[in-house]
């Protein structure tokens, strides 16, 4: 039996599936867009299409253009570096978010509230101030453990293996980011190099000013990694989302899936933040948004999250080192500006009532 | 086909289950009732091996539980549990596509033939023309509709349904329960009111305190002695209009309430 109704529902099932894909299509070329006009932004302008000629030259040998050495060195030495560290970094902000949304299944869940920033901070903060600095590498090892042991954490002290439900893994989190902020105020007080101590704090406010090559790597190679695997699996954090029973009749194992996937999202979180320090909002943020664009379904909501979260912060870190130029203003406060009044507008304009529990 | 062989179920010291045993056959409804606490959800849980066994052996078709993976366990049962609160931004019918994963997996999709499915059991439930609709957008009954299309859409030969007309008005759940016995062969349901369980249930267990207090057929089973025991309250069976048995309670004391609560 087709009636007209189920017709209906089977096309428009298909046109909401190309919808997505137009939508996602139109973001990469807005986050294309918005890179190449951050790389020609700056103290010495250089013209978007002069940008794309030394890209081109530097990747694939095109040819030098009409450009000065200086616009080489400035674009390959540090703008692109620094929109590229913006663009992974956004990525994964936003995706974080909207994982640790769907895990935990609280629509105010994100890094932050989980204490997965505040582990990776606690393990950059000992590897400066009492080891006394570091590679790139080494922030970012010290970052990762330290997220990775933050939520550790959190999945004990609510005990996940209990089933005791999401709302305890949301208390936890708070628990654990609030003893690992205090244990990071204390490691920045009681240091005795003033200089570290305020690199420190700069880097907790968030920045992309010194990207160092090797930590922009990391990034990116975790990133990709990280966020395709999560696209691919998208489908079951769908049923985790729903519930357990549906998790389950999807022959998921909720309990064991929801700790596998926080583990590998606060990796992701830890070598980003060991990058970039504390960027705020974004992965609180962007995942509203994206789910207000795109509905539910992460294969969706994930791309678009991850492509929005760039271009979000490729232009707030833009605002960040021109608007007080040469003074540069930490990201985090940027994005802190822009996003506390965007998350009260969403909020306001939500039909959806905040879904805790 | 369910088979539940002396099943024991302890979480530290507390038994929540104590040698369950019972049969939920193919073609028939299967309804678990009893008070709070009782043991109704750990058991249903059992089912799906979402609760580990302390004892005893569960089988489906006669494959032991215990040594089937899980995606088999999925496949062969769909789950409609208690309280659905699923993911407000999702779709209707995507909440509905997803009883399709256990079928064809996280990487692929069910094509065509699946899409109609999901088209038939929106029907089903009478949702198909806010199909696009969020789930936020819905009431209590409305996501209790959509999680039974879920099941639906699952095609599983085993549906394990807890309190499924909860939140339903009247009419609602008058169609639920004209759907139980399309929505898969075997059909194991919890339920609290017993006036529907015998109406519904070709087969009844009544749990108490974690053990098998009785079982049957409703009308053997759902009777005063039993009742008066498990509830503990006075239970009065009457005649209906339609010449059906309806029960109704009073709180036993040696001056019996006055006000007897008819079940709705």
């Amino acid at each position: 039996m087709t009636s007209l109704a189920q017709r209906e529902v089977v096309s428009s099932i298909r046109r909401g599936r190309r919808r997505g894909a137009v939508m996602i299509a139109a973001l990469v070329s807005a986050a294309i867009i918005a890179a190449l006009v951050a790389v020609s932004i700056g103290p010495v302008p250089i013209a978007p299409a002069s940008v794309i000629g030394i890209i081109g030259d530097g990747v694939f040998s095109t040819g030098r253009g009409d450009w000065s050495d200086s616009a080489q060195q400035i674009v390959w030495g540090t703008r692109l570096p620094r929109v590229a560290m913006a663009l992974v970094a956004g990525a994964v902000l936003a995706v974080s978010g909207a994982m640790l949304q769907a895990l935990v299944r609280n629509s105010l869940a994100d890094p932050y509230l989980l204490g997965l920033n505040s582990g990776a901070s606690t393990g950059v903060a000992l590897v400066v101030l009492v080891i006394g600095g570091g590679s790139a590498l080494l922030f970012s090892g010290a970052a990762l453990a330290g997220a990775i042991g933050a939520v550790l954490l959190v999945l004990m002290l609510a005990g996940v293996a209990n089933r005791r439900g999401p709302l305890r893994l949301v208390l936890a989190g708070l628990a654990v980011g609030y003893a690992l902020n205090a244990a990071t105020s204390f490691l920045v007080f009681s240091s005795d190099s003033p200089e570290a101590a305020r690199s420190v704090l700069f880097w907790l406010l968030g920045s992309l000013a010194a990207v160092q090559p090797l930590a922009l790597a990391a990034a990116a190679v975790t990133a990709a990694v990280g966020i395709g695997i999560l696209i691919v699996i998208a489908p079951m954090i769908d049923a985790l989302a729903s519930g357990d029973d549906s998790a389950r009749s999807a022959g998921i194992d909720p309990e064991r899936t929801r700790i596998a996937l926080m583990v590998g999202v606060s990796a992701m979180v830890g070598v980003t933040v060991a990058a970039v320090g504390g960027v705020g909002f974004i992965g609180l943020v962007v995942p509203h948004l994206a789910r207000r664009l795109a509905g539910g379904r992460h294969r969706v909501v994930l791309p678009i999250s991850a492509l929005l979260g760039a271009i979000l912060l490729v232009a707030a870190d833009t605002v960040a080192r021109t608007a007080f130029a040469p003074q540069e203003i930490p990201v985090g406060v940027i994005t802190g500006i822009i996003g506390a009044p965007f998350l009260l507008l969403l909020l306001r304009t939500s039909s959806s009532p905040a879904h805790t529990s | 086909m369910i088979e539940a062989e002396a099943v024991t179920v302890r979480i530290g010291r507390r038994v929540l289950l104590d040698d369950v045993s019972f049969t939920a056959q193919t073609g028939a409804v299967t309804g678990i009732v009893g008070p709070n606490g009782s043991g109704k959800t750990t058991l249903l849980r059992a089912l799906v091996r979402a609760t580990p066994l302390s004892s005893g052996r569960i089988a489906l078709d006669g494959n032991d539980l215990r040594i089937r993976p899980r995606r088999w366990i999925a496949r062969h049962v769909a789950e409609v549990g208690q309280r659905s609160e699923p993911d407000p931004s999702l779709r209707i019918v995507d909440e509905v596509s997803l009883g399709g994963l256990a079928e064809h997996g996280v990487l692929r999709s069910g094509g065509a033939a699946f899409d109609d499915r999901v088209a038939d059991a929106l029907e089903a439930v009478e949702l198909s023309h806010r199909a696009f609709d969020r789930l936020s957008t819905l009431s209590g009954g409305e996501l209790q509709r959509v999680a039974l299309a879920r099941a639906l859409a699952h095609g599983a030969s085993h549906v394990l349904l807890d309190e499924p007309t909860n939140h339903l008005d009247i009419r609602h759940r008058l169609e639920i329960v004209s759907l139980l016995r399309r929505i898969a062969p075997t059909v194991v349901i919890v339920l609290h009111d017993l006036d529907l369980a015998a109406e519904v249930c070709d087969h009844v267990v009544v749990l108490h305190r974690g053990r098998v207090a009785g079982a049957g057929r409703p009308a053997d089973v759902l009777l005063p002695p039993l009742l008066d025991e498990v509830y503990d309250v006075t239970t009065h069976s009457h005649q209906g209009p339609d010449g059906r048995a309806r029960l109704s309670f009073s709180l036993p004391s040696p001056n019996p309430s006055p006000r007897t609560k008819e079940t709705a």
